[in-house]
């Protein structure tokens, strides 16, 4: 059993570590890319829905075009480097979320508790 | 007798370096290791989306994005940067095929996008700082111009980079060298468009709906 992973292992090693597209997936990637861009855009540019909506959508939008793009464009799958690219690119994710969620949450919080006087309404001010 | 069991046992010894040059394209270790560079680089965008996140708000009585912000000409600038994206997959199906010159041409088209993209954000740019929403005047465009300017000056050195390898193909062909420096470039070309996804989304978009 394990002789036999070790053995795909070896097929699927270095040599294809670099998968490449076709014209087929860049085509295909780059009409998925051009919908998900655009459909944010217009919302946001003809304020057809509420804020509150349109926020959610343009950034489930982002979302699935930054996966789309990972996929047809710099080729992510689990094959290439023996899955390294992948968990690599996985662990940036995590990461970069926990940096940008983080740091608005906590400054957000900070804001929220240190400062519930909006500028200009200092006690004592006149 | 002895000397062909010695035989045997040294053959494996030969044999292992040859499968060790067997890593394809030339390219060895580079690829995963310039993989890994583009996720550092990912985490310094984090680090400048997270301080625009926190600032984004803090006008300091100047402009707000409603005010500044230029909607189509950003939908404008995504659709280069898009296309380009796409171009330069064209040059890598021929690079594929090793069709030198389908290689050099796709290039050429995608650092002709990649300029007109550099173009229109240094004329917002100095739109911007001639309206007196420069870098100085709030906390929020402070950010705002480190983290677009930080893509813009790493689409620039994209372009540079494209000069260069044109040069070298026309020195030296679709070598595996070359066909490997390729393949890192489009790797950081086609990481800078999704870049430019949360740039477009978190910082126009999301700027003007506020």
């Amino acid at each position: 059993m394990s002789a036999q992973a070790k053995d795909e292992h070896i097929d699927h090693g270095p040599g294809d570590g670099y998968s490449h597209g076709t014209h087929r997936s860049y085509l295909t990637g780059f009409g998925l890319a051009v919908v998900l861009t655009a459909i944010p855009f217009w919302l946001v540019m003809s304020g057809v829905l509420n804020t509150q909506t349109t926020i959610l959508i343009v950034f489930a939008c982002a979302f699935v075009q930054i996966i789309v793009h990972a996929i047809y464009f710099l080729h992510l799958d689990t094959r290439s480097e023996s899955g390294w690219t992948l968990m690599a690119f996985v662990f940036t994710v995590v990461i970069v979320g926990i940096t940008i969620i983080g740091s608005i949450w906590i400054m957000y919080h900070l804001d929220v508790n240190m400062m519930p006087m909006g500028p200009g309404k200092l006690p004592g001010a006149s | 007798m002895s000397s062909l069991t010695r035989d045997k046992e040294t053959e494996p010894v030969i044999w292992h370096p040859v499968e060790e040059e067997g890593h394809g394209h030339g390219g060895g270790a580079t690829l995963i290791g310039f993989w890994i560079y583009l996720m550092s680089d990912a985490l310094i965008f984090a680090a400048l989306f997270a301080t625009f996140g926190v600032l984004s708000t803090n006008y300091a009585g100047g402009p707000q994005p409603k005010e500044i912000f230029d909607l189509p000409l950003v939908a404008l600038n995504t659709g280069l940067l898009l296309i380009s994206s796409i171009t330069f997959g064209f040059a890598m199906l021929e690079m594929q095929a090793n069709r030198i010159g389908g290689t050099r041409l796709w290039l050429i088209i995608t650092a002709l996008f990649g300029v007109g993209f550099i173009g229109i954000e240094l004329y917002e740019f100095s739109h911007l700082i001639a309206e007196g929403a420069g870098p100085q005047r709030s906390a929020f465009l402070s950010a705002f111009f480190t983290l677009v300017g930080t893509h813009g000056l790493h689409v620039t050195f994209g372009l540079i980079w494209i000069v260069v390898l044109l040069v070298q193909i026309a020195q030296r062909g679709l070598i595996v060298e070359n066909q490997r420096r390729l393949i890192c470039l489009s790797m950081f070309w086609h990481f800078l468009d999704i870049i430019w996804i949360g740039v477009f989304t978190f910082v126009y978009l999301l700027g003007v709906l506020r």
